[in-house]
Formats: structure tokens, C-alpha cells, sequence
């Protein structure tokens, strides 16, 4: 018996039962369509946490202090330490010693208490010089970032992000504005463009960026000249690793370290950030998928059990198919084309309910990442279906083909 | 065309062993009409199964059409079941949710033979005077006409013996005459038909009536004016 004459009987024999047919087709569909939905969801999840951190600047290095230790060596924090200063990032940028690196500023940061007029705002203070806009990639809306004489002056000058102007100065334009922060006068002379949610805790429009000198001087109190962290940039996203090297000799020669893991500071590139993001990202659309996989078994169990009722019911069918020359391959080959094909169509039918629900899905449930479907987890999924058809099928064939023709022939 | 020599079947059910044929040897020449008669019990049914090759003999030989069956495969068996017998049933056995025109073809389609495959079956439907009837589906036929259906099947693969068993036995007597004249007619053109049957009157059509009881033969007779009977 050929395929295509396998194919024919299983068509006439699935249409004999349409209704039991497309319920079961049903339940690989629905695991079809779930597995490349949520590995969709997986996708697509992981590529907007991706844009956001690379929105921070993909050749990006952070410069820490390694964790302050207290009494008998107990780590008090991450980045707690006070081993970077103002010279370190001086010689960081040094075009000798650090040939990879573009520039590198230093930062400060606490609180800031902002108030105006009647209101009152808190935000996040960041003490820096004047290369912060292009290593962090800030871009200014309105004004401009204060210079270096400003820092060398300590020059009571801030630039705020959107978050604070709208909750600070509600409609009127901050620009020359004086506006006391943690009780000293500054002026605003810039206001940043809007540069969303870094996907952390942090909202980065609601920001007063001020010298590094001014920080010191009037706004951390107390702290001293430290510098808590140096945000260097590399000359592309692939020259980091090479950043980082001579970065770490220069800060070790600086310091008078010689032995590496002694180091007193940490360097974060945001390709490590990116690395554990994608891994993050990645083991949850395994999950997804997984879950979602689950219920395709499950719609494999549902076919072996149509599978083993249709064997039975046609029991005496196959005993007459058996009395006019069918071999036992006639018959295995006839159900499993047959629970293959239900399968096999399931799963199309799946992958069509798949792409059409990705771009409903989004709008449903507003929190949910746009779905990004990827052709290996159609592939896969299809792929899979059918083999849940065969194997599940396998089963309930071998069955069938081991009945002995007498007695189906008997059988009522 | 078909010796038996001393066969034997013994059932096994559990530790009681049920001898349903105690040494059977008959010889069915090429061309004849023979009728297995005997009641219920007697072992025709087993005969029947051993004949068609659906069952093996527990001892003793069966040479079908020049093989040897006693000892083949399962596959061969389906071979030889395909290609040199024809079975008409009681019930007909016709799959009901196929037409008539595919439930003749069905033999052809597991012998693997592709070509010519419609025109046999149109042929071995027009042998039995049902070719308008090609596109019918089994419900959408009376009982007679099922079972000439049931018979253009057997006929289609131009097997060596056409094995009817109670080919009558859920018709009624007009329809049962209407079989057994298209058998008469089959017999007369040369083909070789083991009747099985416990209706003396259907057995009547026969050239040789073969009677079991208790898994033995007890008689054996020809009557060359069988068709004689009837008329």
C-alpha cells in the first residue's frame, strides 16, 4: 500500500468522525499555537529588555569600588568602598595608556530635595563633569550641560531630566530658574530629552545632574571627595573587553596592587549586563515554552486515546482488510498516517491561530511584550506535532495491526 | 487446487484443549462446487478458517493452488489470502463508510497493484450486474445487492478459490436464490467454489456435498445434476 493511499484511507477515516476528529485536533492546535505564542512572548520579552539596556550605551564600561570591608572582613555592599578619586579618571582617559577609550567620567550621586516655588520634588542626584551627556547618552531637549570651568568652579548650575521639570515646574519653562536642592540655590540651565525606564529600579528622567565639584562642596555633606563610580566610554561596543584590560592596569598601577584579585575596585561592562539580561530572558522562554509544551503532550495523549477508540471501533474493518490481503504494515501504516495526519493538521492549524493571535495579544493584555515569533519554534513546534502523532499513534497501530483476523472478524 | 491431508486443529483455551478437527483430508480438483456441510460444532467454521488461510492447521498439510501453507509467515499467509482466495461472508463485510466501487478495489489496493486498478474493479462489479450501482455506499443497498458486491471484492484479484461462508444466511430466499445463481454462473465459467453452508437447499446448488461432524468427515457424494435440483 502506498503513502498516498495510506493518506486517502485516513482522510475517509477521519471524516467519518468530524466531529471527534477536529476535538482532537483541538488539543494539539491549542498546544501548538501556546508553545509558539509564549516562545513569542520569550522573544520578545527579551529583546525589549535588550533595546532598553543597549538605550544605556552598548560600549559602556562602569567603573566601582569593590565592596568596603568592616571589621573582620565583612563585605558592607556593593560598591560601598571609597577607593576611586577624581585622578583615576584623569588617567583613565590618558590616550597612552588607554588607547580604546573615548572619555570617562566620574559620579557622585544621592538624593536631591528640590524645591520651587510651592513645590517640592525629590530625585536622584548625580555629581559629574562635563562629558556626562555623551557617555551616558543623554541628549539635552532645551539649554545646555554646564562646562568644564563649571566644575573646576564648582558653579551652582544643574541640568534636570523630564520627570523632575513636569513634577517640579509643572507647566512653566525651568530654563534660568534658581530652585533650591537639598537647601542650596542652583540654576537650571538644561533640561535633558526624555530617555525612558532603564528596566531597573531607576527612572531616568528623574534626575538633577550638577558638577561633581558642586556635589562635593555644597549637596553631599560629610562624604568627602569620593567618587562612586567611573562611567567610562569605549570606542565601540566591541572594543570593551580591551577597555576593561587597561582599565584594570592602570587602576592597579594607580593603586599599587599587584596581585589581580586583591583588586579594590570592580568593572561592569554593559555587555556583561546584556549577557545576564539574555540569560534571564532565555531561561523564561524556556519556561514559557515548557509550559506551553506540556499541553502539547497532553494533546498527544488526547489522539492516542481517539486513536485506541477508533481501533476498537473498527475493529472488524480491520479484520476484513486483514481476510482480503492486508499485511500488518498495511494496517500499522493506515492508523499511524492517520493519527500523524490529525496531528500534522492540528499543528498547521496551530501555527495559523499562532500568527494571528501575536499581533492581537499585545492589545488584550497591555503588559504583555509584543510577541516575537521566531521560524525554529514554528518549525520545532510543527515538527514536534507530528511527531507526538507518531508517537502517540504507534501505540493504538500496533494494536490494530496485531489483531488477529479471525477474531476481528467476529468481533461485534 | 486445494489438498488437506490429515489436518488437525486443537483450540487451547486455558488448560482445556478443544479438538475441532480430527484428521481431514479432502481433495477439491480445480473447477469444482463443493458444499462443507454439518451443524454447529461439527468444525466446518474452523475448515473454513484453515482454507482461507485466516488460521494455521495444528498438524497435518494444505497445499493451496501448488503451496504450501502450513507453514508460512503472517505476511505470506496475507499473500496468499489476497491472491488466491476470495471471501464472501455471512454478513457481507463490506466497509460501510467507503463506496461499493472502493470496497472492490481494496483488494487491489494492498496487492499493490496500481494499474488497471478501476477497470478491474468496474469489471469484476459488472460481473455481478451491479456497475450502476459503482458509486453507491453499502447502506444504499439492499442485502442481495451487499453481497454481490461482497463478491465482485473476491473476484477482483482473479483468485484460485472463491470461499463463501453462509454466503445466504442473512438474506432472504429470493435474494439467497439470486447468490447462488451468480456462484452457479462463476462455477460455470471455470471457477473453483467451496460453499460453506448448513441449508440443504442452498447446498443443493453444489456439485459435492461434504459433511462434518464432530471435526471428522462422515460423507462425501458428487451430484453432477445439482443444478437440476433446483429447477
Amino acid at each position: 500500500m502506498s503513502i498516498l493511499e495510506g493518506l486517502r484511507l485516513a482522510v475517509s477515516g477521519l471524516l467519518a468522525n468530524r466531529l471527534r476528529s477536529m476535538l482532537t485536533m483541538l488539543g494539539i492546535l491549542i498546544g501548538v499555537s501556546a508553545v509558539i505564542l509564549l516562545v513569542g512572548v520569550g522573544n520578545g520579552a527579551s529583546v525589549a529588555v535588550q533595546q532598553q539596556i543597549q538605550s544605556l550605551g552598548s560600549n559602556l564600561l562602569t567603573v566601582f569600588p569593590s565592596n568596603a570591608r568592616g571589621t573582620g572582613g565583612v563585605a558592607q555592599g556593593f560598591g560601598t568602598g571609597s577607593s576611586l578619586t577624581l585622578d583615576d579618571v584623569t588617567a583613565i582617559t590618558n590616550k597612552q595608556t588607554a588607547p580604546d577609550v573615548v572619555t570617562a567620567i566620574p559620579s557622585a550621586s544621592g538624593r536631591a530635595q528640590l524645591i520651587y516655588q510651592n513645590q517640592n520634588w525629590s530625585s536622584s542626584l548625580v555629581g559629574t563633569t562635563q562629558d556626562f551627556p555623551s557617555v551616558r547618552n543623554y541628549q539635552l531637549a532645551s539649554g545646555q550641560f554646564f562646562t568644564s570651568g563649571d566644575v573646576d568652579g564648582s558653579s551652582r548650575v544643574a541640568v534636570i531630566g523630564q520627570t523632575t521639570v513636569t513634577n517640579l515646574f509643572g507647566g512653566n519653562d525651568p530654563i534660568g530658574q534658581t530652585m533650591k536642592v537639598n537647601g542650596q540655590s542652583f540654576r537650571v540651565i538644561g533640561v535633558f530629552a526624555p530617555k525612558g525606564s532603564s528596566g531597573g529600579f531607576n527612572n531616568q528622567d528623574d534626575t538633577v545632574v550638577v558638577p561633581i565639584t558642586s556635589a562635593w562642596n555644597y549637596l553631599l555633606g560629610g562624604r568627602g571627595r569620593n567618587v562612586q563610580q567611573i562611567y567610562v566610554e569605549a570606542t565601540t561596543a566591541g572594543a570593551t573587553t580591551a577597555a576593561s584590560t587597561e582599565i584594570t592596569q592602570i587602576l592597579l598601577d594607580r593603586h599599587h596592587i599587584s596581585d589581580p584579585t586583591q583588586a579594590d575596585f570592580q568593572i561592569l561592562s554593559q555587555q556583561d549586563v546584556l549577557n545576564s539580561a539574555s540569560q534571564t530572558t532565555g531561561v523564561l522562554t524556556l519556561m514559557l515554552g515548557a509550559i506551553a509544551g506540556i499541553s502539547l503532550i497532553v494533546g498527544g495523549i488526547g489522539i492516542m486515546n481517539i486513536m485506541l477508540v477508533t481501533v476498537t471501533e473498527r475493529t472488524r474493518e480491520i479484520g476484513i482488510r486483514k481476510a482480503i490481503g492486508a499485511r500488518r504494515q498495511d494496517i500499522l501504516l493506515q492508523f499511524l498516517i492517520e493519527s500523524m495526519f490529525l496531528s500534522g493538521i492540528g499543528g498547521l492549524l496551530g501555527i495559523l491561530i499562532a500568527f494571528g493571535l501575536s499581533p492581537v495579544l499585545p492589545l488584550a493584555v497591555s503588559s504583555l511584550p509584543a510577541p516575537i515569533i521566531s521560524m525554529p519554534s514554528v518549525f520545532l513546534a510543527f515538527g514536534i506535532s507530528v511527531g507526538i502523532g507518531l508517537f502517540f499513534g504507534l501505540y493504538p497501530a500496533n494494536r490494530a495491526a496485531r489483531l488477529r483476523p479471525i477474531e476481528a472478524l467476529r468481533y461485534e | 487446487m486445494i489438498t488437506l491431508e490429515g489436518v488437525t486443529k486443537v483450540y487451547r483455551t486455558g488448560a482445556v484443549e478443544v479438538s475441532a478437527l480430527k484428521g481431514i483430508s479432502l481433495h477439491i480438483p480445480e473447477g469444482e462446487f463443493v458444499a462443507i456441510m454439518g451443524p454447529s460444532g461439527s468444525g466446518k467454521s474452523t475448515l473454513m478458517n484453515l482454507i482461507g488461510c485466516l488460521d494455521l492447521p495444528t498438524s497435518g498439510t494444505f497445499i493451496l493452488d501448488g503451496y504450501d501453507v502450513s507453514d508460512l509467515n503472517e505476511d505470506q499467509l496475507a499473500w496468499i489470502r489476497n491472491r488466491k482466495i476470495g471471501f464472501v461472508f455471512q454478513s457481507f463485510n463490506l466497509i460501510p463508510r467507503v463506496t461499493a466501487m472502493h470496497n472492490v478495489e481494496m483488494p487491489l489496493i494492498y496487492a499493490g497493484d496500481a494499474q488497471q486498478r478501476e477497470a478491474r474493479a468496474l469489471a469484476a462489479l459488472e460481473s455481478v450486474g451491479l456497475l450502476e450501482r459503482a458509486k453507491h455506499l453499502p447502506s444504499e443497498l439492499s442485502g442481495g445487492q451487499q453481497q454481490r458486491v461482497a463478491i465482485a471484492r473476491a473476484l477482483v484479484t482473479d483468485p484460485a478459490i472463491l470461499l463463501a461462508d453462509e454466503p445466504t444466511g442473512n438474506l432472504d430466499s429470493e435474494s439467497s436464490v439470486e447468490i447462488m445463481k451468480v456462484l452457479r454462473d462463476l462455477n460455470d465459467q471455470g471457477r473453483t467454489i467451496v460453499l460453506i453452508t448448513h441449508e440443504p437447499d442452498i447446498a443443493a446448488f453444489s456439485q459435492r456435498v461434504v459433511r462434518l461432524r464432530d471435526g471428522i468427515i462422515v460423507s462425501d457424494e458428487r451430484r453432477p445434476v445439482a443444478t437440476q435440483a433446483v429447477q
